[in-house]
């Protein structure tokens, strides 16, 4: 019998914790440490590694995905080391995606044939915008120079990559935005992630925008705006997005963060990494340790460094499946849901969503529309069930 | 039982924070009625609310016993009365029980719209007055311009006016020997049956009803029959006492003298104030007038934020109407808001004090409608029906005319903040009646409509004066005006909670505000909502408010899972604090933001 992960694939997240510096919009797991024993750490992933197939074997990987922090500060011969281990633990698909997120620094960039050697075969670059004076507002330590160098050595070096912008930035004017997607796409290969900047609490910009600091934010109709004009001349440039904030060719498609989507199964491996895995028939969703020292310690002392296991009730799938599901082009699978949980959505908030036009509906399968997807949290909201 | 010539029965009449409640700590104190250690502020306000604002609410007696200077022992009964324009006639009231009254003046403001109001009962209840200037320890008094003022504004001889500092204890002694020496003392005959009036009432969870009585003739002992005259109600005294504040029991009252009685009393509204209390077998052949009980004027819906809620919010609101017979309550059903109770209010204070309190000591959170007045409906047929809530205008072909109660205003106001005042009035639809000066002060009188004042008049007057006028009204009669019902159609549905009566010259106005209001107070939805004021069929206003542009996760990835739908789940459950109409969700501030006008 199909399990219902089946649907999605089966991925492998990796998380390097480490940053040179910590950019003020992160709300990611990322540390700024002096110096790191990378031979300490090399066996720590290697034992968990081991720990993770062990639990889940014989099913074929179909992605690895090393994200961060800023993995790209990685020894090259780390991560081949650990690619090898990956790819002896587990059957792997002849197309295996493995991804590495780098930064276009110098230091990083000098680093990129090696990682190809190592297996990498697909890297995603943080940009994040194409104006100096930008990137320092956004505390970011590289230049517009250094970016484009960085896309142009990825380009040359691995067969697929990608890289990420922000817009809706501080004083950023809808012009500005057009212009800069136009630049941007020009250079790009076959992927972008273009995310509208959000500021979360907790981070720096959250602080700065809670004492009424960080001026010039857009409001939420240029916000609107913005969003529809990067629909507009990606689609035309031929990139249309797959999910909210991410565009590529057709077959170009993030296959590691498609697993997320399609709500398929993923062991998460190194520090505050998360998974979602199927052991048994029952979904579990797990956590390690957050902190970068407790994680290392707990995986020399007690060979484990997941500290959080819960199982995931049918219903709470449900839930995680539509929020993922309609964020993609693929939709939800009306009869998978009805599998995951019985009437998970209530007949009459979806009609109300489909009068509106919000979302569309095709057999079995439900989409969030064009006009739905700006609005995607409210429509969300709306099909959640009362609790 | 005290010999008549050694009682003085006295009331304080002050403006609020011109230092009543300290003045009456300093006597109490300074007579030795409470032990050092047991003193606390505003000795005689006994609720929270009370100490809290600085006010008191419900009257209080103290009966003090002060050696004076002839080398008698006088006995002082002070009435402590509510200062507040909501609670005037509980003051009227509780004048008629004393033969003097203190006027409290602070020495560095002067007079003020409260002290009139209140100084004006005393005068008409025959009071004996001294007037007494307060806080001229500091630096900005001045005793002899306030002197002045006292005479020129209210026409007393204010040349022997005691000058004290409550604060500092200064100049109490005087007011002591004032109080016997130039206050009258109480008549009456201890021989002829039993007179004596109910002051007031108020449950006590261990008594019961408490009645505070002055007796006019006759003695009063425990054990006696009583019967009430007014009410026909008969009980046997079960204990007679006075306050020193505390209550002490006493064996018997006599003509002049204060104190309270319990007899088996199960609530406040078996009493009337102003009551003649008698014995049951010789009963007096001069029963006291009596008064008319307080009637609400100011009317508002009062709902539980979770419904669930009701029945306790019910049983709140009768717990509190045992001790309040001025507040009213009758159950309400709104569509927006659902299950509540439409409740009567003195005035805009006391709905706040009783909205407070079942807030805070019943620990319910409420949804306030906008307060409305009562209005006068004429049918065609001659009849008249009272409108105490808009939702429920009769269909307008049956309505011949319809007539608002009206207030005198009297507002008293440093001259630079004047023209503001005028046109706060003006705009208010008032009519100028007075204009004086006194000093760089000026009193103006308005004719107002009390729908105009109700809502937040008393706001904007503090706004506008920067907190210096002082506002004080009294209700004036029923006059006809050009009044009409304005509903608002929110996505086309009337919201029967925003419901509000105007003036037709006024409606187009307020309607507009009251869009604008909404639309801002109104989140995005994912559709388009059309916010409309109409009246009757006919749309006066209009504002659209836009379709949600954006309102998406920009990053949700496989460790997003779990904290990105915790949070909109939680957004889904801060919905629920708003209040679904239609399709709408409307948060429970608009219901009274709405209607706030920023003029």
């Amino acid at each position: 019998m199909t399990e219902d992960w089946q649907h999605g694939g089966f991925g492998l997240y990796i998380h390097w914790p480490f940053c040179q510096a910590k950019c003020p919009y992160c709300d990611f797991n990322s540390h700024v440490a002096a110096k790191i024993d990378q031979s300490r750490w090399k066996s720590a992933y290697l034992a968990e590694i081991q720990r993770v197939a062990a639990e889940l074997p014989n099913r074929v990987l179909n992605t690895i995905y090393f994200g961060g922090g800023t993995p790209s500060l990685m020894d090259p011969d780390l991560v081949g080391d650990m690619i090898a281990a990956i790819r002896g633990a587990w059957p792997t698909a002849n197309d295996i995606e493995i991804t590495l997120e780098a930064n276009p620094g110098s230091v990083e960039t000098g680093r990129f044939a090696a990682f190809r050697d190592a297996g990498i075969n697909r890297v995603s670059v943080g940009i994040q915008a194409l104006n100096d004076a930008d990137l320092r507002a956004l505390g970011r330590i590289h230049s517009v120079a250094e970016a484009r160098k960085a896309i142009e050595i990825a380009q040359s070096t691995f067969d697929r990559s990608s890289f990420d912008l922000i817009y809706a930035r501080q004083n950023q004017s809808l012009a500005d935005w057009q212009a800069e997607l136009r630049e941007a796409l020009a250079m790009a290969a076959d992927h972008l992630s273009l995310y509208q900047l959000t500021i979360e609490d907790g981070t720096a910009f959250g602080d700065r925008l809670s004492r009424g600091g960080l001026r010039g934010l857009p409001d939420e109709d240029l916000a609107g705006d913005m969003y529809f004009a990067t629909q507009e001349i990606c689609d035309t440039a031929g990139y249309p997005a797959y999910e909210v904030s991410n565009h590529a060719a057709l077959g170009s498609e993030s296959r590691h963060n498609l697993i997320y989507w399609r709500y398929g199964d993923y062991a998460g491996i190194g520090p505050g990494a998360h998974g979602r895995v199927t052991v048994g028939g029952q979904k579990f969703a797990t956590e390690t340790h957050l902190a970068p020292g407790k994680w290392l310690n707990a995986v020399e002392e007690t060979g484990n460094g997941e500290n959080l296991r819960d199982a995931v009730s049918g219903f709470d799938q449900a839930g995680e499946y539509l929020m993922f599901g309609l964020r993609i082009l693929d939709g939800v699978d009306l009869k998978r849901l009805n599998g995951l949980y019985r009437d998970y959505i209530a007949p009459q908030k979806l009609l109300e969503l489909l009068e509106l036009g919000l979302v569309a509906r095709s057999g079995d399968t439900l989409r969030t529309t064009a006009k739905g997807r700006p609005v995607l949290n409210a429509v969300i909201r709306n099909l959640l069930p009362e609790v | 039982m005290t010999d008549l010539k050694h009682i003085r029965n006295f009331s304080i009449v002050a403006h609020i924070d011109h230092g009543k409640s300290t003045l009456a700590d300093r006597l109490i104190q300074m007579t030795g009625t409470v032990a050092a250690r047991d003193m606390q502020e505003q000795l005689l306000d006994s609720m929270d609310i009370e100490r809290e604002r600085g006010i008191t609410i419900k009257a209080n007696t103290v009966r003090i016993e002060y050696p004076a200077q002839d080398g008698d022992t006088y006995v002082l009964n002070l009435i402590d009365t509510p200062g507040h324009v909501d609670f005037a006639y509980e003051v009227s009231r509780s004048m008629q029980a004393v033969e003097g009254s203190l006027l409290v003046v602070d020495a560095s403001q002067g007079v003020e719209a409260q002290t009139l109001a209140n100084v004006y009962q005393a005068i008409e209840a025959d009071h004996e007055i001294v007037p007494v200037l307060n806080k001229v320890d500091l630096p900005a008094a001045e005793p002899e311009r306030v002197a002045e003022q006292i005479e020129d504004v209210i026409g007393i001889d204010a040349s022997d006016a005691v000058e004290i500092s409550a604060k500092t204890g200064l100049g109490i002694p005087d007011v002591l020997e004032a109080i016997v020496q130039r206050l009258p003392h109480p008549e009456g005959d201890a021989d002829a049956p039993l007179k004596a009036m109910l002051v007031d009432s108020y449950y006590d969870p261990y008594l019961g009803v408490v009645v505070i009585i002055r007796v006019l003739d006759g003695k009063i002992k425990k054990g006696d029959r009583i019967q009430m005259l007014g009410t026909g109600g008969k009980y046997p005294v079960d204990r007679l006492g006075v306050f020193r504040p505390k209550m002490q029991d006493i064996a018997e009252l006599g003509p002049g003298e204060i104190g309270f009685l319990t007899a088996s009393i199960k609530q406040v509204r078996d009493t009337r104030v102003g009551d003649t209390i008698t014995h049951e077998k010789k009963q007096t052949a001069t029963p006291l007038p009596g008064f008319k009980p307080a009637q609400p004027v100011v009317f508002c819906g009062l709902f539980p934020v979770d419904s669930a809620e009701f029945e306790d919010l019910r049983d709140a609101i009768e717990k509190l109407a045992l001790n309040d017979a001025s507040f009213s309550f009758e159950m309400e059903t709104s569509a927006a808001l659902g299950f509540g109770f439409r409740c009567g209010f003195l005035g805009l204070l006391h709905l706040e004090v009783i909205r407070d309190r079942i807030e805070r000591e019943y620990d319910i959170d409420l949804i306030t409608t906008a307060p409305s007045v009562i209005y006068h409906i004429h049918m065609k047929d001659g009849t008249m029906q009272e409108l105490h809530n808009p939702a429920d205008m009769p269909d307008l072909t049956h309505v011949d005319h319809l007539e608002e109660p009206r207030i005198k205003a009297t507002i008293m106001v440093p001259d630079e903040y004047l023209g503001d005042v005028l046109k706060l009035c003006q705009d208010r639809r008032g009519i100028q009646l007075d204009m004086t000066y006194a000093g760089t002060r000026a009193m103006v009188v308005y004719d107002l409509p009390l729908n105009e004042v109700v809502f937040d008049f008393y706001d904007r007057l503090k706004s506008v004066t920067k907190g210096y006028a002082s506002f004080d009204y009294q209700m004036e009669g029923y006059q006809t005006d050009n009044l009409v019902k304005m509903q608002v159609l929110v996505n086309d549905e009337p919201v029967d909670a925003l419901s509000t009566m105007v003036h037709r010259d006024r409606a187009e106005q307020r309607g507009r505000a009251m869009c604008e209001k909404l639309k801002d107070l109104i989140p995005r939805h994912m559709f388009k909502i059309p916010i409309q004021a109409a009246i009757g069929g006919k749309v006066i206003a209009r504002e659209t408010l836009s379709a949600m542009r954006k309102d998406v996760t920009a990053k949700c990835y496989g460790g997003d899972a779990t904290r990105k739908k915790k949070l909109l789940e939680k957004q889904k459950a801060g919905k629920k604090r708003m209040r679904q109409f239609g399709k709408v969700d409307i948060p429970q501030e608009a219901f009274i933001s709405a209607l706030k006008m920023d003029d």
